[in-house]
């Protein structure tokens, strides 16, 4: 064949890599001892198609251990084998060494061969272990590295199967027939068939399916093959496949089984200890590869509704469109009322799609928040503590861009959290507090904006301690008055951390400042509410989206910026007297008794032509940004409006003072203003 | 990227290049890099660049620097007319394509080359700058000057000039 099949890589990578997130979050909702089969079932799914893909492209490492992991979840989707805590840990941390196999192959980088070989033995042996006397996976041979996994096929003499097809697996093109002739390759097959599902012959539909079968296959057989021919139309029919046995030989084995247990668990414990100790590390690791798919990754996966409203808003568009033009073709002044409904039209309409097409940007925060119920799993194990992770309003839709960058920031808060704000299991008793702490993620909008906060009830930020040790690292003079708000912000500091003892998890005093300037990065803001012995909440306050904003238009001389309307506080005429002019250099001005500086836009823009560099002719526009507030010295408002934001460092480079720019309704371009940028200018 | 064909590599090579002109010289661009051609209309200034940026262009939502030719080469400034056209090139700046409007007086014709008949900028001393010359071609009416588009907007050199100013 000479299809080119690196081309589908990137989306096999993709699904495998939303298939494995799929997994782990299902793993982390299994408890042990409930077969929740419709979690089973999707963590099962997931694996499979893993397999099926990583099959396909010849990545065969990958489906050889996809086809471990989903013979042991096979059999705990019979209820063939116990859920057990151990088994589960062991299949997270073949999720996790299923992911670097993925990455390496993604990569073009070798995979691990050894640590493949390390999970793959742990799951062989675990396979072996409890649910064996009923297990009798025949395995290819060359994956069985450690024993034939066979010793306890002869136990089942047969399989009995009941498969009852839905009306229309005919017409998904599969045919019972081949799969009988199938299994009746496998042993001896015996079919019945149930005609009790016919209708009348008149109501017969020549292409719908009314039989179901009871098919009986003896012989020493896996189940492997039995599931493999079933594989196609495990969505389009009921299937209930049970093995047959010798009466004697089942309980005798299980007995036996009970012995054997205890030792192999035991190996399977040590081994699955290797891989949760290495989490953190590969957590680290994971940066560059984060990056990687950050920059390789640029589809986007969008509800087919959302697309189906937006073909339905352009067809509303073309009619708009065609009826204008109608319009257009003979006009008389008579039709100036139909004129005018038709541009109210077609303005709607282009507002409506404008949304719509802002809306395919959207995607759920779940994505970012569901890695979290791994983090804190493995992460409260590490530590020793009890915690409960929370996670609400986790369908709130951000733009994609948000999700993907906000991700490291809130890692970096909830560790913050588990490793400072929740106390271990006998403080928090010893306070009082329930044994279990809890950590919640929030994501809810807020007029135009995001809000994500992550609490904790753990023991909250000491604001004499941190008063302290601003003082003692010379972050703070030692008479500085602070209000709360104030003194918590200190933890924002570069090279700020309380943490007496520094660990690997977090403390290092390199964190809160990076995240605060990546959220600001994203036009956001971040702030801390923290009450002592009761816990913190962080609330990061971010726009909806990146691609649209809210802007006043300001004039200068002959040029028009852009404010974000979000910065903007007031604008004023501001009178001579309350003006001050400090050595003919600075000059700020008094409102409601607070002193902020000026900047006049036509001097750090250089801009000629201006109506007037006399301040009380013109008009001050207050802003805030970064905390800084200042007055920007305008001839002019000119109006407010939705500005859609366009790079000016795709074609140029970054300008300070300049966030970027966009085209006004008269086809020219305008610069929006970067309030900060514009405040470091000036103080230059 | 053809402009990386060394002058001479194919003796047989043609190449399609469009001349323009600056203060009555003759210039030429490759063809390929040339995405349209505009008359000139006024662009919105760029604060603190430097001053043959002339500004920023909307060419159908995308935001297009303009650089004056003639300012960039310190050729006496004109008044722009009606026939002051803008050339808007596709240009990879260190393996990143942008693109870039250029204001010349008139272009002129394509023209089609012999890259062997190109010949290297020769040195003019130190006070020219030949860094943004690929060669020069002498044609019956006069030398055109063949420009390596990729080098115009070099974002180091820019930073230079502005730390110049």
């Amino acid at each position: 064949m000479s299809i080119d099949m690196a081309q589908f890589h990137q989306v096999f990578f993709e699904e495998s890599f939303e298939g494995l997130d799929i997994m782990e979050s299902g793993l982390l909702n299994l408890s042990p001892g409930e077969p929740d089969s419709e979690a089973i079932n999707s963590i099962f799914r997931a694996a499979h198609s893993i397999k099926g893909g990583s099959g396909t492209f010849g990545f065969t490492e990958i489906s050889d251990f996809t086809h471990v992991m989903e013979t042991l979840m096979d059999e705990m989707r019979d209820g063939r084998r116990q859920i057990t805590q151990t088994a589960v840990n062991l299949l997270l941390g073949s999720v996790d060494c299923l992911r670097e196999m993925l990455f390496a192959v993604k990569e073009g980088k070798a995979i691990d061969a050894e640590r493949v070989a390390e999970h793959k033995h742990a799951l062989d042996l675990e396979q072996k272990n409890s649910g064996s006397s009923l297990q009798d996976e025949s395995l290819p041979a060359h994956e069985l590295l450690s024993g034939p996994a066979h010793q306890s096929a002869s136990k089942v003499i047969g399989w009995h199967i009941a498969f009852s097809p839905h009306a229309d697996l005919l017409k998904t093109g599969n045919d019972p027939v081949r799969m009988f002739r199938e299994l009746s390759v496998l042993g001896e097959l015996e079919v019945t068939a149930d005609f009790r599902g016919v209708p009348d012959f008149y109501q017969i539909d020549p292409e719908e399916c009314h039989l179901s079968w009871n098919l009986i296959l003896k012989g020493d057989i896996g189940r492997g093959p039995i599931d493999e021919a079933f594989a196609w139309v495990e969505d389009d029919c009921d299937l209930a496949i049970q093995p047959l046995y010798q009466a004697e030989d089942l309980s005798l084995s299980a007995s036996a089984n009970r012995q054997q247990q205890p030792a192999t668990e035991s190996i399977v414990q040590a081994v699955i200890s290797k891989p949760v100790d290495s989490s953190t590390a590969v957590i680290k690791e994971k940066a560059p590869g984060d990056e990687a798919k950050n920059k390789g990754s640029t589809s986007i996966r969008v509800d087919t509704s959302k697309i189906d409203t937006l073909i339905n808003m352009v067809g509303e568009l073309v009619i708009t469109q065609s009826m204008l033009s109608l319009i257009g073709e003979h006009f008389d002044m008579s039709k100036q009322d139909q004129l005018k409904n038709g541009l109210a039209q077609l303005e709607r309409h282009t507002r409506e799609l404008q949304e719509s097409v802002m809306n395919i940007r959207m995607m759920p925060i779940n994505s970012v928040f569901s890695r979290f119920s791994r983090l804190v799993h493995d992460l409260s194990n590490k530590l020793g503590k009890k915690i409960d992770l929370k996670l609400i309003g986790e369908h709130t839709e951000v733009d994609k861009t948000v999700v993907e960058l906000i991700s490291d920031p809130l890692v970096h808060l909830v560790r913050n959290s588990l490793d400072h704000g929740i106390e271990m299991p006998d403080e928090r008793i010893a306070v009082g507090k329930p044994e279990t702490g809890t950590v919640s993620l929030e994501a809810y909008h807020r007029g135009g904006n995001i809000v994500i906060e992550v609490s904790d009830d753990g023991k909250g930020l000491d604001k004499d301690k941190l008063r302290a040790k601003a003082i003692e690292k010379g972050l703070l003079e030692e008479d500085a008055i602070l209000t709360d708000k104030q003194t918590f912000e200190l933890i924002f500091m570069p090279g700020f951390s309380t943490a007496e003892q520094l660990t690997d998890i977090s403390g290092r005093g390199v964190g809160m400042d990076v995240v605060r300037r990546n959220i600001q990065a994203l036009g956001g803001n971040i702030e801390i509410i923290s009450e002592l012995g009761k816990g913190s909440t962080i609330s990061i306050h971010l726009p909806l989206t990146l691609a649209i904003l809210d802007g006043q238009s300001i004039a200068v001389g002959d040029e028009t910026y852009i404010v974000p309307l979000g910065s903007i506080i007031e604008s004023l005429h501001i009178k001579e007297e309350r003006i001050n002019r400090v050595a003919d250099k600075g000059e700020t001005f008094l409102l409601r008794s607070e002193y902020l500086p000026i900047i006049r836009m036509h001097e750090i823009f250089k801009v000629p032509n201006v109506k007037t560099t006399k301040l009380s002719e013109g008009l001050l526009v207050v802003v805030e940004g970064q905390g800084v507030r200042c007055g920007l010295f305008v001839d002019d408002l000119l109006g407010q409006q939705q500005v859609v934001i366009k790079s000016l460092e795709a074609n140029y480079r970054r300008i300070e003072g300049v966030s970027g720019a966009t085209i006004l309704g008269d086809g020219s371009v305008a610069l929006i203003l970067d309030i900060p940028g514009l405040v470091r200018l000036a103080n230059q | 990227m053809k402009s990386e064909n060394q002058p001479g590599s194919n003796d047989k090579e043609v190449n399609q290049f469009l001349t323009f002109e600056l203060a009555g010289d003759s210039y030429a661009v490759e063809i390929l890099t040339v995405q349209e051609i505009r008359g000139w209309e006024p662009v919105r200034k760029i604060p603190n660049t430097p001053g043959f940026i002339k500004g920023a262009l909307n060419l159908r939502g995308t935001i297009v620097p303009v650089l004056d030719l003639r300012e960039r080469f310190g050729l006496e400034n004109v008044e722009y007319t009606p026939v002051t056209v803008v050339i808007v090139l596709s240009i990879n700046n260190k393996d990143h394509p942008m693109v870039l409007g250029v204001i010349a007086d008139t272009v002129s014709d394509v023209l089609d080359l012999n890259l062997a008949d190109i010949k290297p900028a020769p040195n003019f001393g130190v006070n020219i700058d030949t860094r943004y010359m690929r060669g020069i071609y002498v044609a019956k009416q006069g030398m055109i000057m063949l420009l390596d588009v990729d080098k115009l907007l070099d974002v180091d050199d820019l930073s230079k000039i502005e730390s110049l100013l």
